[in-house]
């Protein structure tokens, strides 16, 4: 089993927050779908002929893609990739794109899953990340999207922001749960080097909430949702009837994926790629017909901390017993020494034969994988 | 012996001393141009990237002079404070110096510490303005600095300049004109005086000496007068650019001896040379056990290279006599060694050399001096490390050495570096105008107080425009306190430190600002202080981390994610630990950091 992930590297403008890869000139737009379908073509062997099961446009804003790219795109995956019955295929939109002719389309499309950067239902704070659509916007294309037909919504909501009361964020959760949708992802506000966020906020005209809310607002969200039926299956996403984002578990799993696009990164069970992380050179060197990737083979110490990391985010922990199995009886000691610590504490739980974050590890699960990681020679 | 002239350079670091020792061998043929490389004379890679000679060096050259075959024997001195031991006995090997000033820079500390011991030693003074290719050479200023310093004719100034080779012939007629042929007696029971040793992984020590009466004969039986060791000279000779082995050394001359010892410290500098049978009736004046000033903590990393690190030591003990250590234990730190050091240079020198020639990282505690304690039942110890001060309860006095420090500067900043030698507990003995706006400050200082940020704050106050230069002489009664920090009420002995008492509040302060920027957040709050005894005299915090953990781990995160974490398990690895607090090696040496 395995995914498809393809990174639409523009946007209509720059949110102030972000440092994901795009241009906000759409000149290249129409070449760059002709790059993406010749990387397509030249990686088409990468999956091995594994059945494809999710496919998944992010961005950048794939709802920028014209009717006629989506369309090529998707004529050359299932040409050249064994796409399963009933794949998971979800476009990231901006509210302000999901209206009228466009979403009819989608709608006609293959996609059947749509993640909407909604971020937030409060206008000040669109304001205040410089996004491109309005809290108006952000309520009707909930319900155009419905109407349309979409039964698989997820929706991204911002927490961490700067200037907000706890009743500004009750409200902001009370909004985005009357519409039920099927997933939520919650993001905290991160302040990345070379953003615009970062300059204000060392400028002093921002200031982003600090540890404390934040954990209270991520906490308070997790409470509600679980109220009304919602799983937190991961540190960052909730999601009702089972209805978890099978392209995104599929990275904590381990399965492999092809990225494709620039700055897009892919797996194989071995390595992990990642293509340049700018346009023009990606475009340049698709056009030399050299590929646009840098390589790392994973050691087995690598492959083991991967393994913790990613398991430990989710509802389905660590399993000690898979772990025994690939990483043998000396990383599951190490495990066991270094879990002590955060065992005692009540951030990690044992059941079952698997460690779990504790509602008040989650907060925490970052040091703990780092802690509970090997260094080279650990596991020998 | 007539035509023997030994002499050695007196220069402040920076003032060309290599380049132009470099000139004399390439133009007396001592070494071809293609045998020269920079600064020939300091053969240590660590010497060569620092420009400093730490290990003096000897070297012999030939040159015709008016028809004449002469030997010039070039003793290179060490031009550091912390060596100023090995400078006074490479001087008492020669009959002259030359005097290197730069001339666009004129005398400074260590120029005029220098001389002062070659002018004791009645040395013929040859001065010689260096640089003077640069265009911001000002020989008439600096020509009358010189005159005024040592009382010479302005004409007996030399010119030269070490990159163009200009001056240089004059330099070596100078040599051979002004400084006196060596005046020994041949007849007499050998005595010849050890100014150098190096360390030979494949021969074991070769001693440098010079011959002062007496001639020295290979496989004569020798005996070294203050270690009442004897050898066998099996093999002798004379060090040109390569040692080169001869039968004899004659009366006068310089040459080095091999005798199969293993250990530096068999050798030491200044010692004398005679031979069994006939020995000679006194050892040669001024010689001194070299005694460490400075002290710190040196631990391995990772506490498993222990043994490794002593056998660091010992290698680096062969080679550097000057260098002590015993075993001693910390809590915070595990196993590790108390080393003594000359100074501070020579600390850091250790340091690198661990670092390069043993690939051992090590951390090093904050260095600290020699202090006598005085107990209350009348006895007295020498206290090398903090934590072994008695109890307050027990302790009468505390004695700690004190220098003699030497700064030369421009007029503008007498004020800036007088407020910083008396914050430094320093009493101005003595301040004299060397020209209308160059001053010579003279201070009594504790060595305590050089040892901690005191080079560098010299240099800002002084906008790089002092020179610095000190001696110790010898112990004073100090109101010292010991001061400890705690973290989270356990103590950390390798932090603990002697400050005078009126520092001691300002002091505990600023240490503890510092610990807390170095101590990464942990789980919980870390409460850090500085104690006197029970009593707490500072505190800061270094609060819990409520959150670490990022929103979003998908496709594209994961390497740049496991990659952050390692490193930080790897950082977390190399910390120490005490009690639950973790920390970092940085914060060992934090005292070293406070502004």
């Amino acid at each position: 089993m395995a995914g498809i992930y393809l990174h639409i590297p523009f946007c209509r403008q720059a949110c102030h927050y972000c440092d994901f890869h795009f241009a906000t000139s759409h000149r290249q737009l129409e070449p760059m779908v002709n790059a993406l379908i010749q990387e397509l073509e030249s990686r088409k062997d990468y999956l091995e002929d594994a059945p494809v099961e999710t496919i998944y446009f992010g961005g950048g804003t794939p709802s920028l893609l014209e009717p006629k790219h989506v369309d090529r795109i998707f004529e050359t995956i299932f040409r050249l990739f064994p796409v399963v019955e009933r794949p998971e295929i979800t476009l990231e939109a901006n509210p302000d794109d999901l209206k009228g002719e466009y979403l009819k389309f989608l709608t006609e499309s293959p996609v059947n899953r749509l993640s909407i950067g909604v971020q937030s239902f409060l206008e000040e704070d669109l304001k205040t990340m410089n996004r491109a659509h309005s809290a108006a916007e952000a309520h009707a294309c909930i319900d155009k999207c419905r109407d349309a037909g979409f039964d698989d919504l997820s929706i991204d909501l911002m927490y961490g922001l700067p200037d907000r009361t706890k009743a500004d964020w009750i409200e902001n959760l009370e909004k985005a749960l009357q519409y039920r949708p099927e997933h939520l992802s919650a993001y905290c506000l991160t302040v990345e080097t070379g953003t615009a966020l970062a300059h204000q906020v060392k400028k002093g005209k921002v200031t982003p909430a600090d540890d404390q809310a934040a954990k209270e607002q991520m906490a308070e969200l997790t409470r509600q949702f679980e109220a009304a039926g919602y799983e937190h299956y991961e540190i960052s996403n909730l999601a009702r009837e089972g209805r978890y984002a099978r392209h995104n578990t599929a990275y904590w799993f381990g399965k492999s994926y092809l990225g494709i696009g620039p700055s897009a990164h892919s797996f194989n069970g071995q390595s992990r790629q990642w293509n340049v992380a700018n346009n023009v050179h990606y475009l340049k060197a698709l056009n030399a017909g050299e590929s646009p990737a840098e390589k790392e083979e994973l050691t087995f110490t690598d492959r083991f901390n991967e393994r913790v990391l990613l398991s430990l985010r989710t509802i389905w922990g660590l399993d000690l017993e898979n772990i025994e199995r690939d990483f043998g009886k000396t990383a599951l000691h190490h495990l066991r020494k270094e879990s002590r610590f955060y065992l005692q504490k009540g951030h990690l739980e044992e059941r079952e034969n698997r460690f779990f974050v504790t509602s008040e590890g989650k907060s925490m699960a970052d040091r703990i994988a780092s802690d509970l990681f090997a260094l080279e020679n650990d596991l020998l | 012996m007539k035509h023997i002239r030994n002499f050695c350079i007196i220069a402040h670091i920076d003032h060309g001393k290599s380049t132009l020792a470099d000139r004399l061998l390439q133009q007396t043929g001592t070494v071809s141009d293609r045998e020269l490389k920079e600064q020939t004379l300091d053969d240590m890679d660590l010497e060569r990237e620092r420009g400093i000679t730490i290990k003096s060096h000897a070297i012999q050259m030939n040159y015709q002079h008016e028809g004449q075959d002469y030997v010039l024997n070039l003793i290179d001195t060490p031009g550091h404070v912390d060596f100023s031991y090995e400078v006074s006995r490479s001087i008492a090997a020669c009959e002259g110096a030359l005097l290197i000033v730069d001339a666009s820079q004129g005398i400074q500390a260590q120029t005029i510490s220098n001389l002062y011991l070659a002018l004791e030693h009645d040395l013929e003074i040859i001065p010689v303005l260096n640089k003077m290719d640069l265009p911001s050479a000002m020989p008439e200023e600096v020509t009358d600095q010189i005159v005024d310093l040592i009382g010479c004719d302005p004409e007996e100034v030399l010119a030269a300049s070490g990159k163009t080779g200009l001056g240089v012939d004059k330099v070596l007629e100078a040599i051979i004109s002004r400084v006196p042929a060596p005046s020994g007696d041949p007849k007499a029971p050998l005595q010849a005086l050890i100014f150098d040793s190096v360390f030979n992984p494949f021969r074991g020590i070769i001693a440098y000496f010079r011959v002062l009466n007496g001639q020295m004969r290979a496989k004569d039986l020798v005996k070294f007068v203050n270690t009442a060791k004897e050898y066998t000279a099996d093999e002798i000779g004379v060090l040109r650019l390569t040692p080169e082995k001869r039968n004899v050394v004659e009366t006068g001359d310089v040459g080095y001896i091999i005798s199969g010892i293993k250990q530096a410290r068999e050798v030491k500098v200044g010692d004398t040379i005679t031979h069994v049978d006939r020995s000679c009736e006194d050892a040669i004046q001024g010689f001194e056990d070299v005694k460490p000033m400075v002290f710190a903590g040196i631990y391995p990393v990772d506490t498993d290279d222990y043994e490794e690190l002593r056998d660091a030591m010992d290698k680096l003990q062969l080679n550097d006599a000057s260098l002590t250590f015993e075993p001693e234990s910390s809590a915070a730190l595990g196993f590790g060694f108390r080393c003594g050091f000359l100074g501070m240079l020579h600390m850091e020198i250790i340091q690198e050399r661990l670092e390069r020639e043993f690939d051992m990282t090590v951390i090093t505690t904050v260095p600290n001096v020699s202090y006598f304690a005085h107990t209350t039942k009348g006895e007295e110890m020498v206290v090398n490390n903090p934590s072994d001060l008695p109890d307050p309860s027990q302790l009468s006095a505390v004695e700690e050495p004190f220098i003699k420090a030497q700064i030369i500067t421009k007029s503008e900043y007498i004020g800036a570096i007088m407020s910083l030698c008396i914050e430094k507990r320093g009493v101005l003995n003595n301040q004299v105008y060397l020209t209308t706006d160059r001053v010579e400050l003279t201070f009594d200082m504790p060595l305590a107080e050089i040892v901690f940020d005191f080079y560098d704050r010299l240099k800002t106050v002084s906008r790089g425009y002092a020179s610095f230069d000190y001696h110790p002489f010898g112990y004073q009664k100090s109101s010292l306190v010991k001061m400890d920090i705690l973290l989270n009420g356990d103590q950390v002995d390798a932090l603990s430190a002697l400050i005078h008492r009126d520092n001691a509040y300002e002091f505990g302060k600023k240490i503890c600002q510092k610990l807390r920027e170095l101590i990464p957040r942990q789980q919980f709050d870390i409460a850090i202080q500085a104690a006197i005894g029970s009593k707490i005299i500072a505190r800061e915090t270094v609060k819990a981390v409520r959150k670490d953990v990022t929103a979003k781990c998908y496709g594209g995160d994961i390497s740049r994610k496991r990659k952050l974490l390692e490193k930080q398990k790897k950082g977390k690895k190399r910390m120490r630990q005490v009690g639950n607090v973790e920390i970092p090696q940085k914060a060992f040496m934090a005292v070293l950091q406070l502004d």
